[in-house]
């Protein structure tokens, strides 16, 4: 018994003088992940704060009307904007929604509706790949594809580099929305003696609706932002198009990768530019995020 | 009926003891509330040292909020409160200047659930409790870990698997390795929250065992659903029902001639 | 009856057939896509292979579109790896320690106001950041950081400047910094679901032995959590080795060795954007594709460890 109380003594005194250091510790790891976490997030609250300062201070009526023209007209403090970018990311970001949709949403009720189809596995694998793959290489697949056939940088190339980008992310949270869809639904328009694709267009795809226009949206704003798979393939143009169908056919402006130009080009007044489209391209690909949240919460509200 | 569930040597052992063993921890008037429920209300009660106290009632009554209550476990959780006094030989554990962490050492804990570290060897988790108060010294490591597995009958099936990660034992092992981590502290309390309701009978048994085995040198405090094992192995037993304590006597008394209406019904199984 | 077996028990009729073509033939684009990613790029660099050698032209240490005509693309390799380790190096303890706040310390309301604010960093373009960096961090940087460090090596460790480089502000440094801040969101995801996982019994029984919080998490938290942490981490490696704009805007575009720290650099995806659009010679461009080729091949083994790291993450949790 005397070996036993005197362990116990040891110990205890060992425990006293280490407790005070261990509360000291605690409290100083609490400091330490709090102010790792401050750092974390100060970069993004500082940087939303000079594209909103600067980006304010460098939009003019001109802004979403003129045309960019050369570095001269800036310089001389001539009309100029960026509306021919407005309008040609407008173009080119619909049309790689248009092109990408068919395909993203094949993709996931093929994996969603039939699981046992033999093309599966392969579509699964291929998927993941293609989404880890940077969208700079997707750049390159539209060039060789698109741009070197047709001899000219174009919008359609650039419409296809992004639903390249898109395609994926869509086709992944298409089947997640549509596996999401309870069996019963399904049951029931089999029971009624629909076939099988009448069934799934009719009856599963509304079902999961705001899944799925959530999920085209985020793969949306994930596209709307990238520069580099635009730029070798709708190149950028300082102008106008003489047609309108020079929007799809020639060279055409997009907002990301405008910006790119304007900040490394040697130009003060591009470099005001260029925060004023920073704060358009941030604005637009926020809406997005927070159209796709309420969409989210309102499914939540529904269900 | 009632009197086949208490074991002839049981029931002599207990009418021997008469509660001449110190109370090691009291509770005046403890309330337990979440939110705006009410979890346990008023309870005052005394718990020997070198006693087997269980607490029985039906699902829901309290018992482990009343449990958890005793080392200030529902401050881990938000929107709880505890008030009333819970006093460990005689100082109250919820006062101003007490830390709760020295209360959890002092006041050690078992679950329902074995939770041996996973990433952790054996020895690293019997011993863990001791490395967190700053024992380094390897020999005395060992020996701590050794005494205390054989206080929870696992030595000799794990000493020389003593490397091997805590989650490669079987359950009720496990379990026995969840006691070894928390006597290896040398707590001075056992609070053991419905510890065999997950494990086979077999292992059940070893438990039973070495609770009794342990309750020379301990205050043991124990949860259960299960009258018999209340019966087999406790020295009182406190009747729980909807937040209350109804009843609290010696278990022979208790289980052979109970005084309240309520704790009748609940013994002869009337409603569980 | 499972429902895969009920799938198979529905009858065919008329149409479906048709539909499931339809699908066959939309779904297949993107294993066509796949397939022609690699194609292409191997078609198009194949001149540049066949010009250096495989391992000529992977251990070449010059670039030089314009006089010599060589290409070698080791330089950018070694400028990917030490800018996408680099990074992850310095995003790792930021981020867990941001997971840990979220998960463990902050109030909910906090908590979820952290995690968007996380999330947001990883929404914003790469040209924005790309912009923020040139104006703001960059000269930061090169004021507060830079050239006093510089200033300082000059007085008293002269031997040291070789190795510092000149500090423009523009270089390897800044631009594995921002890559960091870039990455942080993925890390702090992964971490942040894995801790959440933790069964409540462990944290419990850890602060039933009389631990403290920090002890708790120390103990029976992270370690419970390293199959998420160690998912995140190359989650966050892959998405830095394919990181374009912001790197290329604040990469200095040097394209020869040697590098420096503060000097400039240049990873894969850096030269592509910057010398694509320009590249007239057809040696040029197909060296810029076989470029894109290792890339590709990177960037997939990356990706095949972050899954098979996920698949044994989630079978461990069975």
């Amino acid at each position: 018994m005397k070996g036993h109380d005197e362990m116990i003594n040891e110990m205890r005194k060992i425990e006293e003088k280490a407790f005070i250091w261990r509360q000291i510790r605690s409290s100083a790891m609490f400091v330490v992940v709090t102010l790792s976490t401050m750092l974390v997030i100060a970069p993004l609250v500082i940087m939303i704060g000079y594209v909103i300062v600067n980006g304010l201070g460098a939009i003019d009526a001109d802004f979403f009307t003129g045309e960019l023209g050369s570095p001269a007209r800036a310089m001389a403090g001539k009309e100029t904007g960026l509306g021919h970018t407005m309008i040609g990311t407008f173009v080119v970001d619909t049309l790689a929604l248009i092109i990408s949709a068919p395909i993203g949403v094949a993709a996931g009720i093929l994996l969603s509706e039939y699981p046992a189809h033999r093309l599966n596995p392969l579509l699964r694998v291929m998927n993941d790949t293609l989404n880890g793959m940077p969208a700079i290489m997707k750049g390159l697949l539209a060039f060789a594809l698109i741009v070197r056939p047709m001899g000219t940088f174009s919008g359609l190339s650039g419409s296809v580099a992004l639903a390249i980008v898109m395609i994926p992310i869509a086709a992944r949270s298409a089947e997640s929305a549509l596996s999401n869809v309870p069996w019963a639904i399904r049951e029931a328009g089999l029971a009624i003696g629909l076939p099988r694709w009448r069934v799934i267009m009719s009856a599963v795809m509304p079902a999961a609706k705001n899944g799925l226009v959530t999920g085209f949206l985020l793969a949306f704003a994930r596209a709307a932002g990238e520069a580099a798979p635009l730029m070798f393939t709708s190149f950028g143009s300082n102008y106008l198009p003489d047609h309108w169908m020079g929007f799809i056919l020639s060279p055409v402006d997009t907002l990301p990768q405008r910006l790119y130009a304007l900040a490394v080009s040697p130009y003060k007044e591009w470099h005001t530019m260029g925060w004023g489209a920073a704060l358009v391209l941030m604005v637009f690909v926020a809406g997005l995020f927070i159209l796709a949240r309420i969409l989210t919460n309102k499914k939540l509200q529904n269900a | 009926m009632v009197d086949e569930l208490v074991a002839e040597d049981t029931l002599l052992q207990n009418l021997t003891k008469h509660e001449t063993a110190p109370v090691k921890l009291e509770t005046r008037d403890l309330s337990v509330s979440y939110g705006n429920n009410v979890g346990l209300s008023g309870v005052s009660m005394q718990i020997h040292d070198q006693r087997v106290t269980a607490l029985i009632g039906p699902s829901g009554c309290g018992k482990s909020t009343f449990l958890r209550a005793l080392n200030r476990m529902h401050e881990l959780n938000r929107g709880v409160t505890v008030s009333g006094r819970v006093l460990l030989d005689g100082k109250d554990i919820y006062g101003r200047d007490v830390n709760p962490v020295l209360v959890r050492r002092r006041i050690g804990m078992v679950f329902q659930k074995p939770t041996p570290f996973p990433t952790m060897s054996v020895f690293d988790n019997v011993v863990a409790g001791l490395k967190l108060q700053g024992v380094k010294n390897k020999k005395f490591l060992s020996e701590i870990c050794e005494k205390a597995l054989r206080q929870a009958a696992l030595f000799d099936e794990v000493k020389d698997r003593l490397n091997s990660p805590g989650g490669s034992l079987s359950g009720g092992q496990q379990q026995r390795l969840s006691i070894a981590r928390a006597l290896a502290i040398e707590p001075e309390v056992l609070l053991m929250d419905e510890p065999t309701s997950s494990l086979d009978p077999i292992s059940s048994m070893k438990i039973e065992e070495l609770i009794k085995g342990l309750s020379d040198e301990y205050a043991i405090v124990i949860v259960t659903h299960n009258l018999q094992q209340a019966a087999r192995i406790s020295d009182r037993t406190a009747f729980f029902y909807m937040g209350r304590l109804i009843e609290y006597d010696s278990t022979s008394d208790m289980l052979t001639r109970p005084s309240d209406i309520r704790t009748e019904n609940y013994i002869t199984g009337r409603f569980g | 009856m499972s429902d895969r077996d009920f799938i198979r028990a529905i009858p065919v009729r008329s149409g479906d057939k048709l539909f499931v073509r339809i699908l066959e033939l939309l779904a297949a684009v993107i294993i066509l896509l796949t397939v022609g990613l690699a194609i292409i790029t191997l078609h198009g660099g194949i001149e540049a292979f066949r010009e250096f050698g495989l391992t000529g032209f992977i251990g070449g240490k010059i670039w030089d579109p314009g006089v010599s005509k060589q290409f070698g693309a080791l330089p950018f390799l070694v400028g990917t790896a030490v800018t996408s380790l680099g990074a992850l190096i310095i995003a790792f303890f930021p981020a867990v320690a941001t997971a840990v706040f979220i998960s463990e310390y902050a109030p909910e309301w906090l908590a979820k106001l952290v995690d968007n604010l996380v999330n947001l960093i990883a929404a914003v373009p790469s040209v924005v950041i790309g912009l923020w960096g040139i104006f703001v961090f960059v000269p930061w940087m090169r004021e507060a950081v830079y050239q006093p460090v510089f200033n300082w090596a000059m007085e008293h460790y002269p031997s040291l400047l070789p190795l510092l480089g000149n500090p423009v502000g523009y270089g390897l440094t800044s631009a594995t910094i921002i890559l960091a801040l870039m990455i942080i969101p993925f890390i702090v995801a992964l971490t942040k679901d894995a801790i959440d996982q933790v069964p409540v019994e462990q944290r419990e029984a850890a602060y039933a032995l009389g631990a403290t919080r920090w002890e708790v998490i120390r103990m029976a938290v992270l370690p419970y959590s390293k199959g998420g942490i160690l998912a995140g981490s190359i989650l966050g490696l892959g998405r830095a080795l394919g990181e374009t704009m912001a790197v290329a805007m604040l990469i200095g575009n040097k394209n020869t060795f040697p590098f420096s720290l503060f000097g400039p650099g240049a990873t894969i995806p850096s030269v592509i954007i910057s010398e694509f659009r320009e590249a007239v010679s057809s040696m040029h461009l197909s060296s810029l594709m076989a470029i894109g080729l290792l890339l590709f091949v990177i960037s997939m083994l990356v990706n095949m460890l972050a899954a098979w790291m996920g698949k044994k993450v989630r079978n461990e949790r069975a």
